[in-house]
């Protein structure tokens, strides 16, 4: 039985109320691009944050190592840098490991040691675990079980890059326009009542899925208390935490499709459900009534991604901002479309979603090789 | 016949320059109080009779009554109060077990009222409720892990066993038939039919008259049986097995004979006039293993159509037994705190015997999470929950919907008075007098039990709408919207619940 109530936070109140600026750009053929365009529209949107955090997310970034989980880890010192290494040599065979790449930048202020390290489950790996559940549960436990180190990214050819500052000057520090990826998330933060604290920035990261939230959960203390019954325990002083669980529980575990999932955190509404044919009815119902702990409720935009995929989803009455945007075979998301319209004047379309509606960018390519298209909403 | 020791509780003041002599009073009070002495051609009270019920305060065209508590003053003494003296001379002259009626009325800390809600400013908007929908619809039942779905075909693979929607996530309690009268009982069943929600029939049965209602109906199966046969399975919406009550945990049900009328034994299926009461445990059940019999016995008589619920009484392994009713296959846990109601129950019991049904509930929602059954079964909590805001706060705790018996007995006319187990309630409600029990007109009294949960469910949505949540499912087991106040360390951890201004 896990003793939830007496983990080091037995109320749960980690939660940081904040607003922010989010923006997400998708080649949705695959090409690769830099850091550049992305850093240049978050920092248009400057005035939504305050300095106290920024962030990105990128996929494709790491074809070398494309098999390895590439664990991003940050340390306040190089003694529990030392001691979450032994961890890992003990429990994943370590291909490559380097200190991230920085440059000196005037903004940033005593950052943590961030290394990277490229690593596959060893044979400590229990034979009825999956290399990701067994990753899951090793972020969990080098997150809950060392003080001074975060594991921020745990994905395969995909990173996570974030730290207290503005994004521009995240971007600047991690030299982000040396990185190339078919898909980019940022953000710009304003918490209100922060410590400012490198792992409280967003993207929230769980193997290759990425979250970044614009608004205030005001459900994170049931959303929380329901994702420990799976044995997800929340660490990082933020309510977004909880969408990025969230989304691996329903998609990666639960084997829902994204629309699904989007309808789980978004819900139609009950006199909405009871107007639908007999079998999406039954579908919705089922949907709502099993995952109801899950419905994020209060003001929030959010752009989730991992491998291939990038959603945009705002709550269900649309409390938060969110346009899109389409030129060629690029999707843009963001909370402004000046921000878009900066790095893409001549856009093929812009429209601003319907509440609870979830706008998806697929490689045009999947797995399979079939083929899908930019945008498709909901599962009916 | 010799005289009582017993003082009168209570005095009954008439304002002689008021009162018209219309004997009102002597027709409306249920325990021959107010009499008329025709000689005299005077209206006068015997005192030493009444129960401050208040009907004929009410009830009297001249505001000419005023019942006043009986201001005797004892000597002094914290230990030997009026309360306990008192007990002695009724015991010493009886030689019974005292009873008494409704929930314990002792000085037991109300931590609802130690608990304060939190609202949006800023950084998340409130939510107007006049403008924007809010949902307040609860499904009560077992709920799987996960949903599902083949996606090619969009089929449903999970299917889900029977769920229970409720538009205000207020029932009312179990009030068996011969405790109350078929008048009340028929009240509840069209009040929660118009209200979408559940009444409870009790442990008495059902009558003929109300299985047109079934479909908003939790019919009780009680260590009695009274009135448990098909027929009464197949009418109800939900199975509750009655394992015990908050106001009596560890006793059966009373009914004394003259209660049990002809109406009401046929209904329960015992012979007019006998005494029905319900043995204290369940003979078929002495242990975990032999409840899920029973569970899986109702649920194969019904086919699997219907959740099976259990009651039990806050106790103080409440949350391991919860536990256990869970894995032994409940669909809901109705857990009955120390300061549930009754028609009748022994005095010493009820006032010493359970524990406040807040800390139950916190811990049997914290237990269940743990073990990872949350979902398993819903929760539903009874014990004097007294407005709306005892809702919202007990729904934040972790429970999915409420019970209320007293509080639903009040909108139909109960004042309270405790004298529920005399069968004289001169409200016409804990009665099974003709005379008495015709005072509940179902269709004034119906009326007035929508209107109570339609208040209710307006304010819910206001507080929900403060809160910055649309939906009551973002609240339910929320613990963050609640803060303490007065409270110990010890027992904010066991609500876990933070310190108001931490």
């Amino acid at each position: 039985m896990k003793d939830t109530a007496n983990h080091y936070n037995p109320y749960g109140d980690d939660k940081v109320i904040a607003a922010c600026s989010i923006f997400g750009m998708m080649d949705t053929s695959g090409r690769r691009f830099s850091g550049v365009d992305i850093t240049k529209a978050i920092a248009n949107m400057h005035d939504r944050g305050n300095g106290l955090g920024g962030g990105f997310g990128v996929y494709g970034i790491y074809p070398e190592h494309a098999d390895h989980y590439a664990l991003h880890i940050m340390y306040e010192d190089k003694l529990t840098q030392r001691d979450v290494e032994d961890f890992l040599r003990d429990n994943f065979h370590v291909a490559f490991a380097e200190e991230v790449p920085t440059r000196r930048a005037a903004a940033i202020k005593s950052p943590p040691i961030v290394w990277r390290y490229f690593v596959y489950p060893n044979s400590r790996r229990p034979a009825d675990r999956s290399n990701d559940d067994y990753v899951v549960e090793l972020v969990m436990k080098i997150n809950t079980g060392f003080r001074d180190a975060c594991v921020f990214s745990s994905g395969r050819n995909m990173g996570v890059f974030k730290g207290v500052g503005y994004p521009e000057e995240i971007s600047e520090y991690f030299r982000l326009e040396e990185y190339e990826g078919y898909l980019w998330t940022a953000h710009g933060r304003f918490p209100t009542n922060s410590k400012g604290w490198w792992g409280g920035a967003h993207p929230f990261s769980i193997l290759d899925w990425t979250v970044v939230h614009n608004g205030e959960i005001s459900s994170y203390g049931i959303n929380r208390r329901f994702l420990e019954m799976f044995g997800y325990i929340c660490t990082m002083h933020t309510d977004t935490e909880v969408v990025a669980y969230a989304v691996d529980l329903l998609l990666r575990r639960h084997g829902l499709p994204i629309e699904a999932a989007a309808k789980v955190m978004a819900p139609p509404l009950w006199s909405h459900i009871d107007r639908l044919p007999d079998n999406e009815q039954a579908l919705y119902k089922s949907l709502r009534q099993v995952y109801s702990s899950l419905l994020l409720n209060g003001p929030f935009t959010i752009i989730v991604a991992h491998e291939g995929e990038m959603i945009g989803l705002t709550d269900r009455i649309r409390l938060r901002p969110l346009t899109a945007g389409v030129k060629g075979d690029v999707l843009y998301l963001s909370s402004e479309e000046s921000a878009i319209r900066l790095i893409c004047p001549d856009l093929d379309k812009t429209w601003t979603p319907m509440g609870g509606e979830p706008i998806i960018g697929r490689l045009k390519t999947n797995k399979e090789g079939k083929a899908v298209t930019i945008e498709e909403c909901a599962v009916a | 016949m010799l005289k009582t020791y017993l003082p009168a509780r209570f005095i009954v003041e008439r304002n002689a320059s008021r009162c018209i002599q219309c004997q009102v009073c002597v027709r409306q009070c249920g325990f021959d109080v107010h009499y008329y002495d025709e000689e005299d051609d005077e209206v006068r009270a015997r005192d030493e009779r009444c129960v401050a019920c208040h009907r004929c305060v009410v009830f009297c065209p001249t505001n000419a009554l005023t019942i006043r508590k009986n201001p005797l003053d004892y000597r002094e003494n914290f230990n030997w109060r009026g309360e306990a003296i008192e007990d002695i001379i009724k015991q010493s002259e009886t030689g019974g077990i005292l009873l008494t009626g409704m929930g314990n009325d002792k000085s037991y800390p109300i931590y609802w009222d130690k608990l304060v809600l939190n609202a949006s400013q800023v950084t998340n908007p409130s939510i107007d409720p006049l403008r924007e929908p809010m949902e307040l619809r609860t499904y009560l039942g077992r709920r799987p892990d996960k949903v599902e779905v083949d996606w090619e075909t969009g089929k449903l693979n999970t299917r889900l066993t029977p769920l229970v929607p409720l538009e205000v996530p207020v029932m009312f309690s179990a009030i068996s038939y011969g405790a109350i009268s078929l008048n009340v009982h028929e009240s509840l069943a069209r009040a929660a039919s118009e209200a979408g929600t559940l009444w409870n029939t009790g442990e008495g049965g059902l009558h003929k008259k109300l299985y047109k209602y079934g479909s908003n109906t939790i019919v009780q199966v009680a260590s009695g049986r009274f009135g448990v046969h098909p027929g009464y399975l197949d009418a109800a919406r939900v199975v509750e097995i009655k394992i015990g009550q908050g106001a009596k945990p560890g006793i059966g049900g009373h009914l004394p004979g003259e209660k049990v009328s002809a109406e009401v034994a046929a209904t329960r299926m015992i012979p007019m006039g006998t005494d029905a009461l319900s043995p204290a445990p369940h003979h078929d059940i002495y242990s975990i293993e032999d409840l899920s019999q029973l569970i899986y016995a109702l649920k194969e008589a019904t086919n699997y159509t219907k959740p099976v619920s259990v009651k039990i009484a806050a106790v103080h392994n409440a949350a391991a037994i919860a536990s256990g009713i869970v894995r032994a296959g409940a669909d809901i846990v109705a857990i009955d705190g120390i300061r549930g109601a009754t028609g009748a129950a022994p005095k010493i019991i009820r006032d010493n015997v359970g524990i406040p049904i807040e800390l139950a509930l916190a811990s049997v929602d914290q237990r269940l999470r743990e073990e990872g059954i949350r979902n398993q079964a819903s929760v539903v909590v009874a014990g004097g929950i007294r407005n709306s805001a005892d809702v919202v706060k007990a729904i934040a705790l972790g429970a999915d919907a409420v019970y209320i018996g007293t509080a639903a007995l009040i909108s139909i006319g109960c004042h309270v008075c405790q004298a529920c187990y005399t069968g004289r309630c001169s409200w016409g409600i804990a009665t099974t007098d003709s005379y008495l029990a015709k005072r509940i007109n179902p269709d004034i009294a119906s009326h007035r039990l929508v209107n109570l949960l339609r208040a209710w469910s307006h304010e819910i949505k206001e507080m929900l709408g403060g809160m910055g949540v649309n939906a009551l499912e973002s609240l339910r087991g929320n613990r963050l919207h609640l803060r303490g106040v007065g409270l110990t360390d010890t027992e904010l951890e066991i609500l876990g619940v933070r310190m108001a201004g931490s």
